[in-house]
This record gives C-alpha cells, structure tokens and sequence, in this order.
C-alpha cells in the first residue's frame, strides 16, 4: 500500500490559510510579506505574528505548514533571507521550501533540524539534479516544474529517493518555473528576483475605440472586444502577432487540472499534490481544497482502479479555473 | 581613464537551428575571427539533429585547431532519459584525465554529473541561477572557473557578488544578442504552424533568426526559437563597454543569421580602443536585426535602451 497523497494548499492570508486547514488540507504553504517568496503581491502573505498564529492553528489540528522562501537573494538583500529562515525555525514550520543553493547550504548549517523542500523556482526536471541537492542538501521533496510528461514523471520518481510534489490545480506556468525572465524583460521585475510575474503595478488597463487593453509596464499585451471577458495581463497569456496571425502565441488563459490523473499519480508514488494559487482568495482556497479533499479520499477509500472523477467536481473547479477552462499541461504530450 | 586589461571574446552556443552545411560554414569563418572562446552543443531542443554530438567534438577540433578554447554546453531543460544520455558523454569527455572540451554546466543534473566525473574546470551556464556569493561559492568549490552570469541580472549586482567572494572567477557577460529569456516544454514554433511537438516537422530549420512575435500594434516584442523565448530586441552592451569590463573578464557574444564575424570584430576594436564605445554602438546599428536594448545591465526592463544622463 503506497504512502497516501498529501494535499499541499496554498494560502495567501491567514483567513485563506484557515480555510484550507477547515476544507481538509494536509498542508498548507505560505510565505511573509516581502520579496523572500514567489508571491510576492500587494495585500497577501502573513506578517510575524499572522504566522506565528497560522502555524498555531494549523499545528492544533495535525496539518503541517510549508514555507516558501523560493526567490533567489542577491548580494545585497541577502541577510532577508537568512533571517526569514531563522524566523521560519522560530515559528516551528514544517518544512521550508527553497530554490536557492546558498539558502539550503545556511539553513542545513544553521538549524540541521528543518526539513527541506526544493522549489518548482529550482528547475530541477531530471533526478540528476534532484539528486544533486539531496547529495549536497539533503532535500526531502521536490516540487517538478510544470514541463515533464507523465511518464517522464514516473521516470524520476523511480530514480530519486526524495519525495516528488507535483502541481495539481490552478494557474499554469507556460515556462520552466526559475527559468523564466520574461516578466524581467517587460517590466525589471522577476519571478526569480522580486517573487513576481507580470506585477500589478504595471498593468494598465485602458478602454479605447479598438477595445479593452491591458498593458504591462506600456506593452500591448492584448486586446478584448465588447462582451470578451477581459483577463488579467499575465504576458505569457496575451494575444500577440506572429506572421500576420493573431492569437495566443505562448499559451491561452487556462488553468492546469489534473484530477483525471490522480490515479496514475499515484500508481507512480507521487507523494504530494500542489494546488497553485497564494494570490485568489479564501472562496477559491475553500472550493478547490474541498474538491481535492473529496477526490483523494475516494482515491484512498477505492484504490487507483476503482477511482473516477465525478461530473460535479469538474464542474466546480472550471467555476475557479483562469479563463473557464483547463489543460493537463505538459502531463499530457500533445499540449507539448 | 578606461583600463585596458585584457578582455576574452566568448561566442555563445548556436540558439537556432540552422542547416548543416551553414553551421559548418559558419564555424569555418568563426576559426578566423578573433574571438577566444568558442560555446558548441545543441542547448534548447533535443529533436534538432543537424548536428549530433559527434559533429560538435568534430567542429571543436577544427576549432581547437584554431588556438580557440572550446566549450561544450548542456541542454538547458533535461526531460528524458535520452537527454541526460548525451549530457553523461559531453561530462565523460571532459572528465578528471579525460582529453576533451571544457563543459558549460546548464543545470544542476550537469553540476551532479560533473562532480562525480571529477571535472574541475567547468563552466557555470547562465541558466543555473546564481545570483548571490554563497551559491556562487558552492559552485567555485565543486569545480566551476568561470561564471557565465544570467543575462537578467544588472551590472551593480554582479558587481556586489564578485566583491564578495574570497577569491575571485573569471566572469562573462552576455554582452550580444537577442536574449534568451525563457524556456519551456512547449515548442511555440510549432504551435505558430499548428503542429505538435512530437511531429514538428523540424519547421524551425533555417530560420536564421527565430520567428518574430509582436504586440498587436506591431511592435516587435519577443522572438519564438522553439522551445526558447528570445527578445525581440538585440541585447548589446558595446555603449556600456567602460562600465562592463570592470566587472567581467569574458564577453559573451551569441550566434545570429548574418553578420556575426562583423560584431565580432567590432567589440574587438573596442576593446582595444580602436573605436569609442559610441561609435562602436553606432556602427552596430546595421548588424542588428532589430533594435538594441541594454536594461538588464542596468538594472532596469530588458527591453529598454538606457543611455545614461
């Protein structure tokens, strides 16, 4: 009987985090309110005492708390970084999930007892390089980038003794996650450096004659005609011009579903399932943590062969889904 | 009063995926450049096969032949375990008392297989995500001497993470080129002629430069190569030349469809101030095929043209 799935919930305030805990997530991740995480956005993420009170309510009801400490520091911002991963050990986190090498080399150093995740931010798509850090580091878990097929999914997880998280639900990264300065080029800010993509502070949105149009830091990025449903200008999911063709050059707004899989997820041992989505709010946490909770219990309950996905639950996560629709991604070849 | 110490010439791996015979030619005509340092290996897709790995030892012998130095550098993005096949040969000819190429490490898979071959004298690639002295000191220990620093990050921070290190590594700036800024499992070229990957019909075969992407007011904005995003814009640093060689001692040049000799010699005569860094940028003008930008240096967007006031 393989170990069950974990299901790793994001949460973004503590209300989100609270949520999660009380819709049935194993573990919920989270970071502070500053550059020292992938999520870096106005209005979200926990200050010390939020996190000393979201680890509390967690710990009082048997779930682990996970922290995200996934951007790359710099020589000069480098002791915030440091000193969230002594806060983190303070606030007894469960574990911290880093991208950095040099962060993992201090916290191994520094407190030997806090568990260590890799970060999707850490690239790492062969068991090479997942072996390399549990070598150097002793990581016990890796988060793999959006970008492997599910056999090649499978491949690395019979490879590695580390355990393997992969991204379940929720907003779908086109790139390889930490290999990505696309938001760097438009805008001078980062996923890797400054824990954001296509920030806020730079979007624009104007209604003209031609349409609604949403900017980044001036960028056209796309277009939306009166009744179009006009998205979030997140540049990888614009409409852009190539040889004269309009249309969704990188990939369409749409969110990454992988409930259909769950049973050969877990035939191939993997360990966790991420739900992506730190910046939607607790009504989101609440919706998507219920669906997987039920999912993975009747996975749980049925075993792999007996498990199917119930029209209902489908039907409720497309309600949260960026742009109504989902993709299995890279999990599933043709979307290649 | 600009120091004149001694800067290398470093031509990147080849982005595109050009046919055979004019990588071949292309080569031939780098051999009589003045560059030092010459980067070979297929590092965006592993379906491009114009050149198998073979070929590329090949091109390095002709090259090495050249008095240049020659690198061999690894796929960015490991999938299979066809991938990490090849990466084992280029790290087991370049192994402790092995006769081979130095290798550019492009992700950590590569830094594992290399610390177990005991190679010791290893390029750290540019996508491996080192922007901080500790990690950069991790990699300095486990055998990397030079430091190929990700085009994103500005002058003033690598400046900050050299002045921090017990010793110092030789450092190369991306200094030419559209930039490559992202990678992913999808190849968007052929998603433009609406095929899959699996059957891509190898539809990004001669073209030079990669595909054109622009906003839907026309203007260019980024470049699909495959699997890799580009700029659309030419990175070149030949205007901030007194401010990079302060603080690199390689720069990097990468492939483009035509005119690369010329570039060549152009950063070379302004490195040996035969030209001002001005006029060098002016005269590089007709070499781009799109306009340049030089914001990362500057800690700025990327896309942008800063000229300091």
């Amino acid at each position: 009987m393989p170990a069950p799935i974990e299901l790793v919930c994001p949460a973004g305030s503590l209300p989100a985090l609270k949520t999660a805990v009380d819709h049935g997530a194993d573990c919920v991740y989270l970071g502070f309110k500053d550059a020292t995480n992938a999520r870096n956005f106005t209005g979200l993420n926990f200050d010390p005492p939020q996190m000393r009170e979201g680890v509390a309510y967690a710990h009082a009801r048997g779930r682990k708390v996970l922290l995200a400490l996934n951007t790359y520091p710099q020589a000069d911002n480098w002791p915030s970084w440091t000193q969230a991963i002594d806060r983190a050990a303070e606030f007894g986190v469960d574990a911290l999930i880093l991208a950095d090498p040099g962060l993992m080399d201090y916290a191994t150093r520094t407190h030997p007892q806090l568990r260590l995740h890799l970060s999707v931010q850490g690239s790492a798509t062969s068991y090479e390089a997942i072996n390399w850090y549990a070598e150097r580091f002793d990581i016990r878990r890796a988060v793999l980038p959006r970008v492997l097929s599910l056999p090649q999914v499978a491949h690395v997880v019979a490879n590695t003794a580390v355990e393997i998280e992969v991204f379940g639900f929720g907003g779908l990264c086109v790139m390889v996650e930490g290999r990505c300065a696309l938001s760097a080029y438009a805008t001078g800010e980062s996923p890797n450096c400054n824990g954001a993509c296509s920030p806020g502070k730079h979007v624009r949105w104007e209604e003209t004659p031609k349409g609604m149009e949403t900017r980044l830091n001036g960028i056209l990025i796309d277009r939306f005609a009166d009744g179009e449903r006009a998205g979030y200008p997140t540049l990888c999911k614009g409409r852009f011009e190539v040889n004269d063709e309009t249309y969704y050059a990188l990939e369409e707004p749409t969110s990454l579903n992988t409930l259909e899989l769950l049973p050969e997820l877990a035939r191939i041992g993997i360990r966790a399932i991420k739900i992506e989505g730190r910046q939607r709010s607790p009504a989101y946490v609440a919706q998507v943590t219920q669906v997987w909770r039920a999912a993975l219990d009747k996975l749980a309950a049925g075993g792999a062969d007996a498990f199917s996905v119930l029209p209902g639950w489908m039907a409720e996560l497309n309600k949260v889904s960026e742009g109504q629709s989902h993709t299995l991604g890279a999990y599933y070849r043709p979307w290649k | 009063m600009m120091e004149t110490r001694p800067m290398k010439l470093a031509l990147g791996p080849l982005l595109y995926y050009w046919p055979r015979q004019s990588v071949l030619d292309f080569y031939a005509d780098i051999a009589e450049t003045s560059v030092d340092s010459v980067y070979l290996g297929e590092t965006v897709c592993s379906r491009r096969h114009e050149l198998r790995l073979d070929d590329w030892l090949e091109v390095g012998e002709m090259l090495a032949a050249a008095d240049k130095e020659v690198v061999i550098s690894t796929q960015g993005l490991i999938e299979s375990e066809s991938d990490l096949k090849v990466l084992r040969r280029i790290v087991r000819q370049s192994a402790d008392g092995a006769p081979g190429f130095r290798v550019e490490a492009n992700d950590m898979g590569a830094v594992r297989l290399l610390g177990e071959a005991g190679a010791t004298d290893w390029v750290a690639g540019p996508t491996l995500n080192i922007f901080n002295p500790a990690t950069l000191q991790l990699m300095i220990d486990a055998g990397a001497t030079r430091w190929a620093v990700a085009p994103e990050m500005s002058g003033e921070a690598l400046a900050a993470v050299r002045a921090a290190l017990a010793a110092p590594v030789e450092t190369e700036v991306f200094a030419y080129g559209r930039l490559p800024l992202a990678h992913s499992a999808r190849c968007f070229t052929a998603r433009h002629f609406n095929l899959q990957k699996d059957t891509c019909e190898f539809r990004c075969l001669a073209i030079m430069d990669g595909i054109t992407l622009r906003t839907r007011e026309g203007e260019p904005f980024l470049t699909l190569n495959g699997v890799q995003t580009q700029s659309a814009r030419v990175h070149n640093l030949l205007g901030d030349l007194p401010a990079v060689r302060q603080n690199a001692e390689v720069l990097r040049i990468s492939p483009q469809g035509s005119d690369t000799r010329r570039v060549v010699e152009l950063f070379r005569a302004a490195l040996d101030d035969a030209q001002t860094p001005a006029a060098a940028l002016a005269a590089s003008r007709e070499l781009m095929v799109e306009a340049p930008c030089n914001g990362f240096w500057h800690g700025r967007a990327g896309a942008e043209q800063y000229v300091a006031a």
